[in-house]
């Protein structure tokens, strides 16, 4: 910390004179300020969009999986235009700061609005994420994602308290090739067995589940994937 | 009957054509292995000479254009998008069979000195060989030499995208009739060493007038509207003119600005934005003092520029700007400035910004669409970011609120109106 204000100050400095400057606007020296660009849609603490909106939390990810995030967006892995362009130019470095400043943010979930499903196709997402289907090789969420679905370190992200529109969207993101992850890529293969109706049936019941007291994700190596999974092979992650 | 006689003339004439164009394909596939000058051969291999092209790559910004989006670095595949279809960069490392694995020296000097390629086809000028015509030899020898020391990476080449009868690379020489002549720099014994250099790597691998020029309907530049300012067609950004004197793009700039933007990406008078910033991230950032000192000696002499024809409203835009001067308040005085003087080295001014004031307002009108990081340089690893507007204004409030900062403060430029906005709001970003 001290060593961190030693750096600070003579910017602070400066700035104090930049601000007695006319009406100039005063700059916060923080890293909030300087990623005005994710926090507009993302929320200033990653708490994703209000309301229904689209946007996806970002606080508490593991910071593994939000750079690696990030790195598809620019490598044409993801595909979501403003995504696209804003991460283009990041450098790794700063990309790891970015990542870490939402993997630590602690801030409440927020309900979100589900849409009105027969009791049937929710037992139906229930029991894809806490049993899988065997029948069509579908391995249960809870595998990778966590006993609580609040994700594994480094790279495995939480489930819970995702927006519906986003998760649904996520899953036919997989199937039509607009979201990919390094080879094997474990998630295309999943969505890809899922039935159009398991998609819905999925994202209702994530998506209208309590948020667990602790949000932490799970420690690294506490899981044995049931596929072979490129993202977990290259961070060490799962294993 | 009789009278349709004559339409086998044409027919034939058409036949005879398919078949010379058949014939001209198939000679150009001939492929031989071509044996490398002994003297060049040593060359090539010194450690010395590979440093020299690689900085001399990166000042030609080589590994933006031939490197696909997630590939390896110069492996090619990127396509090039133009009016007339899309030109796959081929892959340029040394890999044999679909690399410059087989080509010798003369190879490579043919392509970058009179774009003709390896087999005596002639080059689609997405290859900006009508600028690196002005490589010198050993410059180009040394890039060569650089190149051919990458790693190897075996990647075929995309098929060309173009349209007939584009596609047709007979017609390319018409085009480079018109448009291209082969000449090393020739340095101006009137002016210093410095501005020399700095012309040679403005106007030679640099390339920057490919896109800071405006471009005829081939698709062609004349060379009398250099650096002069263009669209860059497909992409959809404004290359503002270059000159720093009376109407120029740049009035006012300072060598240091200029300097400072090719460094930092970020200057007191604005920053490189869109494809720029990839250009300063990837290739300027890295260049030395003083050949950035050397582009800015070269830059500050351009002429000045015609007094701009005084803005023919259409319409008008005062209800507009007016509108957008709320909006502005609202959205942009807490980063910009009340008066868009903006904050140095944080948030650029908006106050006789080249971006902002640009012929044809795509520039401010995708930055506020867009938002987004400047590029991210050693000099400004951790630089202050704008959020992007689209999903917060309509297209008739970013008209508004471009339209005021383009006519605001010493700013005299035209409104950008709502159907303008539609339109770039859908422009691909890459």
């Amino acid at each position: 910390m001290s060593t961190r204000l030693r750096w600070v100050l003579p910017f602070a400095g400066l700035l104090g004179c930049a601000v007695a400057h006319a009406d100039q606007p005063t700059v916060p020296n923080t890293l909030q300020q300087r990623i005005a660009a994710c926090t507009t849609c993302h929320g200033v603490h990653g708490e994703g969009s209000s309301g229904s909106g689209f946007f996806p939390r970002l606080a508490g990810k593991p910071a593994g999986y939000l750079v690696s995030q990030m790195q598809n967006f620019q490598h044409g892995l993801r595909n979501y235009a403003p995504m696209e362009y804003t991460v283009r130019l990041l450098t790794p470095d700063y990309m790891h700061e970015i990542a870490e400043y939402f993997s630590a943010q602690q801030v409440p979930y927020e309900r979100k609005p589900v849409p009105n499903l027969a009791p049937s196709s929710l037992q139906r997402g229930e029991q894809l994420v806490t049993a899988g289907d065997p029948s069509r090789k579908i391995p249960p969420c809870q595998a990778c994602h966590g006993k609580q679905l609040t994700g594994t370190e480094p790279s495995v992200p939480g489930l819970v308290g995702l927006p519906y529109d986003y998760i649904s969207s996520q899953l036919g993101s997989w199937r039509t090739g607009t979201r990919a992850s390094a080879v094997p890529d474990c998630m295309a293969e999943i969505a890809n067995r899922l039935a159009p109706v398991d998609i819905t049936a999925v994202s209702a019941w994530l998506a209208s589940r309590d948020v667990p007291a602790d949000t932490h994700p799970q420690p690294a190596g506490s899981i044995a994937p049931p596929l072979r999974c490129g993202v977990l092979q290259t961070s060490g992650g799962g294993t | 009957m009789k009278r349709l006689g004559w339409l086998w003339i044409p027919l034939v004439l058409l036949v005879i054509v398919l078949a010379a164009g058949w014939w001209l394909s198939q000679r150009h596939r001939q492929v031989l292995i071509s044996p490398e000058d002994p003297a060049i051969a040593a060359t090539l291999k010194d450690p010395g000479v590979i440093a020299k092209g690689r900085y001399l790559a990166t000042a030609g910004d080589c590994v933006s254009c031939h490197t696909a989006r997630g590939g390896e670095p110069y492996a090619g595949g990127r396509m090039l998008p133009t009016p007339f279809g899309g030109i796959p960069a081929p892959n340029i490392t040394p890999d044999r069979d679909t690399g410059i694995g087989q080509w010798a020296f003369n190879d490579f000097w043919r392509a970058m000195h009179e774009g003709i390629g390896r087999n005596g086809e002639p080059l689609y000028p997405a290859f900006s060989y009508t600028s690196f015509t002005k490589v010198t030899r050993d410059d180009a020898i040394a890039i060569f030499a650089y190149l051919r020391s990458l790693p190897i990476v075996h990647q075929p080449n995309a098929s060309l995208a173009l349209r007939f009868p584009y596609n047709v690379r007979s017609t390319l020489t018409a085009w480079r009739a018109v448009y291209f002549k082969a000449g090393v720099y020739q340095a101006d014994p009137s002016q210093s060493v410095s501005w020399n250099r700095g012309a040679y790597l403005v106007q030679g691998l640099g390339h920057c007038n490919e896109c800071h020029a405006a471009r005829g309907a081939w698709g062609g530049l004349n060379a009398d509207t250099a650096l002069s300012g263009g669209r860059i067609p497909e992409q959809d950004w404004y290359a503002p003119d270059l000159s720093t004197q009376a109407n120029g793009g740049l009035q006012g700039w300072s060598r240091q600005d200029i300097i400072d933007v090719l460094k930092n990406g970020q200057a007191s008078k604005g920053a490189a934005i869109g494809p720029m910033a990839d250009v300063v991230a990837h290739s300027t950032q890295h260049l030395h003092d003083d050949d950035l000192q050397a582009i800015a000696d070269y830059l500050l002499s351009l002429p000045a520029r015609a007094a701009p024809k005084a803005v023919s409203a259409s319409f008008d835009s005062k209800p507009l700007a007016d509108r957008g001067s709320s909006i502005y308040v609202e959205r942009c005085a807490d980063c910009h400035g009340k008066d868009g003087a903006g904050v140095p080295g944080v948030y650029p001014p908006l106050d006789g910004n080249a971006s902002v004031t640009e012929p044809t307002g795509i520039n401010a009108t995708r930055v506020v669409l867009l938002g987004g990081f400047p590029s991210v340089t050693a000099g400004n690893p951790r630089p202050y970011s704008m959020p992007p507007y689209a999903q917060q204004l309509s297209d008739a409030d970013v008209a508004a609120v471009v339209t005021y900062i383009r006519q605001a403060w010493s700013n005299r430029a035209s409104a950008v109106q709502e159907r303008d906005v539609a339109t770039y709001r859908h422009t691909p970003i890459d």
